[in-house]
């Protein structure tokens, strides 16, 4: 019992909101000693954990790329074209959004990173420059954050709950992996991946609602904030520029 | 055959470029603490191809990350006072190239899909093109060459080192964070080392009640959320909730459909995943990726979706598989 001290120690840091980066360090050692591995293994442990993770760093590769249209107006740009998109708000943007990246997620494009790829030089900014429309420029911060929010969980949701309908992803492949050779059974990869499809049709029903209901979610903080709807001039001139 | 390791040679130069542009950054305070732990990180990025070869010691590549550690603990991190673009500068450029500001940033996806798609199934001389199982990861590393190429010759910025500089500015912006998933898979490793799975698989199986398929149903998919929520992903979750109830108990005993049993078991897991600091590299480097204040803000926006989608996936199991 004496091993779940670590995940006690992982639970009270992100509670007390210490340093993540860490909280984790720590508990991992501590963890270590508590299960009687010696200073190599947990050393080794460190090093081979951090050797066989780097897929997950490897967004940083499009950094540089996305910081020089940024700097060039690639955000700005976005909140232009969403200006003459006038149908499209922030709530059904992100709901579109969220399809396309279930569905390109089924098709086995969900390691693309999205959130360094897509979110952040493109559907970040659309999503706010559509509230901005509606609301006005000088968006207060809780409501920026909320699209942020927002906009990071379309795609969140969209890849999870695609992924596993495509044959070859790692999740799949871990379950036939698993269970064939530990209980001897012969399941079809593409089996599994078909019973994904009605957990994924549910994703998409019940966080796309949410991603709908966000524009009211929005203008209710707008109301709050005291921020009153633009004028229909306002719009046109911003949208006409 | 194209390696996905050159590709992490290359983020490991990015990092390494970032040390030393960091070390002469007289804006940040923090300037040599800052560059070290970029300096380090890049290093170990090297390093770790051999270590993954197994030709060079793990151990010391822990403690490089140890250090890196302790460099954060003691507040030796900072960033620099690089401005973002302003108003004026994102105006002008987007007076000048307007939409086909959007095309290094639609590079990226269609360069992964031609690699994930297309080239993923070339072999030419009877070996594949692509590393197999790292087709997209290639594609993402291809791409980002190509869309910074793309955006040099079309922007034509003032530097040079423009889009290094850049890339460090987002860099400096996502901190650490940028290397928690990667700790966080440690950590995920080292509970397994030291027995905590069992443990809890322990503990889940005596809440399971006698004789009753629902429960089994509840406590097998609540089960998987759970320790996803714990371990940061579902597939650590997977192997000992299926040993506990998964495979004796509602497969043996119940005769569900083992395909569905475990397909549904997995996406419950993965509710799990939405709610969880721990899957760091979904929900915490999002929100430094934002520069969000509210580190939690993506999290805070899924657990809403997350319950009613654990409760569905209880029902779709209970009806679908038995």
């Amino acid at each position: 019992m004496l091993v779940l001290i670590g995940v006690l120690l992982v639970v009270l840091g992100f509670a007390l909101r210490l340093n993540p980066f860490v909280v984790v360090t720590v508990a991992g050692i501590v963890t270590g000693f508590l299960g009687h591995l010696s200073v190599t293994a947990i050393l080794n442990a460190f090093g081979n954990g951090f050797a066989s993770s780097r897929s997950v760093t490897l967004f940083v590769l499009v950094l540089p790329v996305i910081g020089l249209i940024e700097r060039f107006g690639l955000q700005e740009q976005g909140r232009r074209l969403i200006a003459r998109l006038s149908g499209l708000t922030t709530g059904r943007l992100l709901v579109i959004y969220q399809f396309i990246r279930q569905v390109s997620s089924a098709l086995g494009l969900a390691s693309i990173n999205g959130p360094a790829a897509l979110v952040r030089p493109l559907i970040y900014p659309m999503a706010e420059g559509a509230a901005e429309r509606r609301f006005g420029r000088a968006l207060p911060d809780p409501m920026r954050e909320k699209v942020k929010a927002f906009s990071a969980s379309a795609d969140t949701v969209g890849q999870f709950f695609g992924e596993d309908i495509f044959v070859a992803i790692g999740s799949i492949l871990l379950i036939t992996g698993f269970v064939d050779t530990t209980y001897h059974l012969k399941l079809d990869a593409l089996n599994v991946a078909l019973w994904a499809i009605p957990t994924a049709i549910c994703a998409y029903v019940i966080h796309g609602t949410r991603l709908y209901l966000l524009d009211h979610r929005l203008g209710r903080m707008a109301e709050a904030a005291g921020l009153t709807g633009r004028t229909d001039r306002a719009e046109a001139q911003e949208a006409g520029r | 055959m194209i390696k996905v390791e050159w590709f992490y040679w290359l983020c490991g130069a990015i990092f390494l470029a970032v040390a030393v542009l960091t070390v002469a950054d007289r804006t940040n305070a923090k300037r040599y603490g800052s560059g070290a732990f970029w300096g380090l990180l890049g290093a170990a990025f090297i390093y770790s191809t051999f270590v993954v070869h197994k030709t060079a010691p793990a151990w010391v590549l822990g403690l490089a990350v140890i250090a890196m550690a302790l460099l954060v603990a003691t507040g030796r991190l900072g960033r620099g006072t690089t401005p973002g673009p302003t108003r004026a500068e994102q105006e002008s450029g987007a007076d000048r190239f307007g939409n086909r500001l959007f095309v290094p940033a639609l590079t990226i996806p269609v360069v992964v899909i031609i690699f994930a798609i297309g080239l993923a199934k070339i072999h030419p001389g009877g070996e594949p093109l692509l590393e197999k199982s790292s087709e997209t990861l290639i594609g993402l590393g291809v791409a980002a060459i190509v869309a910074v190429i793309i955006g040099f010759v079309m922007l034509r910025p003032k530097s040079p080192l423009a889009p290094l500089n850049e890339g460090r500015r987002l860099l400096e912006a996502i901190g650490w964070a940028a290397v928690l998933p990667q700790m966080l898979a440690t950590l995920g490793q080292l509970f397994v080392a030291a027995g905590v799975g069992t443990q809890v698989g322990r503990i889940t199986k005596n809440v399971l009640p006698d004789n009753s398929l629902i429960g089994g149903v509840i406590v097998y998919c609540v089960g998987m959320a759970l320790f996803t929520i714990i371990m940061g992903n579902a597939f650590g979750a997977f192997p000992l909730m299926t040993a506990a109830i998964g495979y004796p108990v509602l497969v043996q005993h119940f005769h569900g459909n083992p395909a569905a049993v475990f397909a549904i078991g997995m996406l419950a897991g993965f509710c799990g995943t939405l709610c969880t600091p721990m899957a760091a590299n979904f929900n915490i480097v999002p929100a430094a990726l934002l520069e969000m204040k509210d580190k939690y803000g993506p999290i805070k926006a899924q657990i809403p979706t997350a319950i009613p989608l654990l409760a569905c996936n209880i029902i779709l199991m209970y009806v679908l598989a038995f």
